[in-house]
């Protein structure tokens, strides 16, 4: 039953880089782009560091009549639809009228210019919140103006499962290409650092407070303590393999080959973690044996105790050192809902050019955890990649590509 | 159903938490009788704003069955969501033990989420607005909760119904609660789930959303006569009244419906969205995409126009609405438009946002259940541009086997739903 659903465009804005060949050549060269915050005064905060796409400049790719009414997130969105239909060589004014569809996932939607309104509401006053605040920080914002940037006029969605909806909205577009539905535009771009969404991150106590950029995020090692936040994302170009066909796509990047989700029992339960099933359910899904996974992109928490649940997890279905395992991420922090956009498109590069990217800043993974994790660029023959994202309060994605036939 | 696998989904309960009505049967009452809950807002001093007026929930989460210490971890909004969840589980007699937690999913929509929540702890935060205090202590521990509303899903899913199947939020703005039950309609349809809990909520009466609304003069002033404010198709609508509530589902397949003996509402029988790619707040006169959306889910439900018995508008009570939705009803059900009753509750609870897709599926369920529409209150003086039927205040008995419902949202959401009742197949063969 499963029509093959392939990948034939991406648009990415990392804090690694602008476009995935920048992103590929500096993650393969484990630059890390965490570093101090700059989009507001950070100084007082007990967090500091985070991962910015610090040379992205909206002019120079946004008409100034969109820019009043978008919020940063947004405006990387924006350009990351540009980019993914330009890579997939694609023009949407070509299309049937309802040809093409948008899901994107979000978690805290435009959240920068929404606490911009509620200062000027609080500090100022009614008449003084923009006419533009009804939509740009609402969390289908970037569904909507992409679909109007490209008149998209399919099936258009939005969901939010925090972390986990980077995959969340590639199975939701291959749900509407199995009904038929040529293509899909998907995938996340967000996170906006402000200090309002600053003090909502660090309510969780998850975020480093780590001052040095080389110790704050390191997952799966021993002295792991929290994550660093980012901005960033990446929207891809789904499409049946028919309609690839048909228009004479020239490229594929690979087959979105199976998705799973699943949630976690409450905390306390007894209950264990639904992490695994999650990556059974997306094997099965592929028809793949966890034996024919080549690479593992991890969630990659960066707590202990959401470190181990992995871990566990990836031994309980590959056996220990079983598989290698990466986390890029580690280069970008995380990016919300973009994060694990970005590690699809970073896989799909990776079965490309048979390299698994390394994970950076981990000197002494932790010996219980019987992970083989990439530490530098380690070459493979590589036909599959499993990538995981989990969400705050319980959500469990997993999602398996594999390289084009 | 799904062409490959045979399935597809029914509901078998209901929970309502709507403005002047909490449960289902005063929900029904309300709907019947015409009734208007909008009234001059509460929830805090409304005088500096050109609306003051909204359609509120009297709400007493203790009440209801929550524990102070829910109550202080939940937004308004996720405790509708878990209050109308727990009501439609009952009212589905599932029995949870019986169920494999793992073929059990969430699907909740919202278009603001914990909107509420976030702006009273930026108050606290900001003190008032008046400088910002970096002490992020100040805030509530479980702040991050509020600033990315999947925890409203997730605690749905870790109350009574103990879901370890798929969860999400849907958040497509005003089409959220048709958006949420469509895919969790899918999710059931396709093979994922045999049982989901999906519906929608939202609680936004609060000032920065009244204020972002005001903003575009998309919601009423008429703030001396709240009642009579919420005018759908009348020619003297001033637009919408801000609302809130919730409206959870069970959904079932429907041989896992049967097995267990369950007393079925509807079946969904078709769905669709499409976008307008035209503005995020603006519509195209003609309709064009809502129609299209329409007509894809009649095809869905495998029907033809002339089996609607009734239409459950969007009605917001905006000028361009009303007309944007009567041109997509005339272009996609053609002369059938005409004939057949146009309703829409907004008239009665006002514009919930992300929630009224969902409280318009229970109407459409509930119209099947007693074969009775509800009316279009405050319906006095037709708009000459809305020449369609929409039951002016008064509710009309007619048989009601198949139900069309629609929404409209910003960001260009375009959504259609088919529902058909236990009798709808025996109708159509006889």
């Amino acid at each position: 039953m499963n029509a093959d659903t392939v990948i034939t465009g991406m648009g990415l804005l990392a804090p690694t880089g602008l476009g995935h060949d920048e992103h590929w050549k500096n993650v393969l060269s484990g630059a890390s782009a965490i570093g101090p915050v700059t989009r507001f005064d950070a100084e007082r905060y007990p967090s500091r560091l985070a991962g910015e796409v610090t040379d992205f400049v909206p002019e120079e790719h946004l008409p100034s009549r969109l820019l009043p009414q978008t919020d940063h997130m947004t405006r990387m969105a924006l350009v990351a639809s540009d980019w993914a239909f330009a890579d997939a060589e694609f023009d949407p004014a070509l299309l049937p009228e309802y040809g093409v569809g948008v899901v994107t996932a979000a978690s805290a939607g435009g959240f920068e210019f929404g606490h911009r309104e509620l200062q000027n509401l609080w500090g100022r006053g009614p008449e003084y919140v923009s006419a533009y605040q009804s939509f740009a920080w609402f969390y289908a914002v970037n569904t909507g103006q992409v679909s109007i940037r490209h008149g998209l006029r399919g099936p258009a969605g939005a969901l939010v499962t925090e972390q986990a909806g980077g995959l969340d909205a590639l199975g939701e577009a291959r749900r509407q290409l199995r009904r038929g539905q040529p293509m899909v535009l998907t995938g996340a771009v967000d996170g906006s650092p402000c200090p309002w969404g600053w003090v909502a991150q660090l309510s969780t106590a998850r975020m480093s407070r780590e001052s040095d950029p080389a110790l704050a995020y390191r997952p799966f090692d021993a002295e792991a303590a929290g994550y660093v936040p980012g901005e960033g994302g990446a929207l891809l170009v789904l499409e049946s393999e028919e309609a690839a066909r048909a228009r004479g796509a020239r490229r594929r990047y690979g087959r979105m080959a199976g998705y799973a989700a699943t949630f976690d029992p409450p905390p306390g339960s007894g209950r264990p973690a639904n992490l695994a099933r999650a990556v059974r359910a997306a094997l099965d899904d592929a028809e793949l044996r966890p034996e024919e996974i080549d690479v593992v992109f991890a969630d990659a928490s960066g707590t202990p105790e959401e470190d181990a649940v992995e871990a566990d997890a990836l031994r309980s279905l590959f056996g220990p050192h079983g598989v290698p395992v990466t986390a890029p991420k580690t280069m970008t922090g995380r990016l919300s809902a973009g994060g694990p956009a970005v590690d699809v498109a970073t896989a799909l590069l990776a079965l490309r050019e048979g390299v698994i990217p390394p994970t950076v800043h981990v000197s002494r993974p932790l010996p219980d955890h019987t992970l083989d994790l990439v530490t530098t660029p380690r070459r493979a023959r590589l036909a599959t990649a499993l990538i995981l994202a989990r969400g705050h309060g319980g959500f469990n994605s997993a999602l398996v590509v594999t390289g084009p036939r | 159903m799904n062409a490959v696998t045979n399935r597809c989904a029914v509901i078998t309960g209901i929970g309502i938490v709507a403005p002047g009505a909490i449960g289902v049967k005063p929900f029904w009452e309300l709907l019947v009788a015409g009734r208007t809950a909008t009234r001059a807002i509460t929830a805090f001093d409304p005088e500096p704003y050109r609306s003051r007026i909204a359609a509120e929930c009297d709400f007493d989460a203790s009440a209801e069955g929550l524990t102070p210490r829910q109550i202080r971890r939940m937004d308004r909004a996720t405790q509708f969501a878990v209050v109308a969840a727990r009501e439609g589980i009952e009212d589905s007699g599932i029995d949870r033990e019986a169920l494999d937690g793992s073929r059990i999913g969430v699907v909740i929509g919202s278009a603001v989420g914990c909107t509420t929540s976030l702006e009273n702890e930026y108050a606290v935060v900001s003190d008032g607005g008046r400088r910002w205090l970096v002490d992020h202590t100040s805030a509530v521990p479980h702040l991050f909760d509020y600033f990315v509303p999947s925890s409203i899903a997730a605690e749905v899913a870790h109350d009574r119904i103990a879901a370890e199947g798929p969860v999400s939020l849907v958040s497509t703005g005003c089409t959220s609660g048709l958006d949420a039950v469509g895919r969790a309609a899918d999710l059931i349809a396709e093979g994922t789930a045999d049982v989901m809990v999906a519906g929608a909520t939202e609680a936004p009466i609060s000032p920065i959303t009244v204020a972002c609304f005001d903003a575009i003069k998309a919601t009423s002033p008429d703030n001396d006569r709240p009642a009579e404010a919420s005018r759908p198709f009348d020619r003297t609508r001033r637009g919408f009244v801000l609302g809130e509530g919730s409206a959870v589902f069970v959904l079932e397949e429907r041989e896992h419906a049967r097995r267990r003996g369950a007393e079925v509402y509807a079946e969904i029988t078709g769905f669709a969205s499409r976008c307008n790619a035209f503005h995020m707040t603006g519509l195209r006169p003609d309709g064009r995409e809502m129609a299209e959306a329409i007509r894809v889910a009649l095809a869905t439900a495998r029907t033809e126009p002339s089996t609607i018995d009734y239409v459950n508008a969007h009605g917001s009570g905006t000028k361009q609405n009303d007309r944007h939705e009567t041109a997509a009803f005339k272009a996609s059900l053609g002369e059938h438009a005409y004939r057949t009753p146009v309703s829409s509750i907004k008239s009665m609870i006002g514009h919930s946002l992300g929630a009224i897709g969902s409280l318009e599926i229970a109407a459409c369920a509930l119209a099947i259940r007693h074969d009775v529409v509800p009316p279009t209150a405050n319906l006095r003086e037709p708009d000459p541009e809305c020449d369609l039927d929409y039951v002016p205040l008064e509710a009309r008995s007619l048989p009601v086997d198949n139900v069309l419902t629609v929404g409209s949202g910003f960001g260009g959401f375009q959504s259609a739903m088919v529902l058909s009742g236990p009798d709808a197949r025996g109708r159509a063969a006889a």
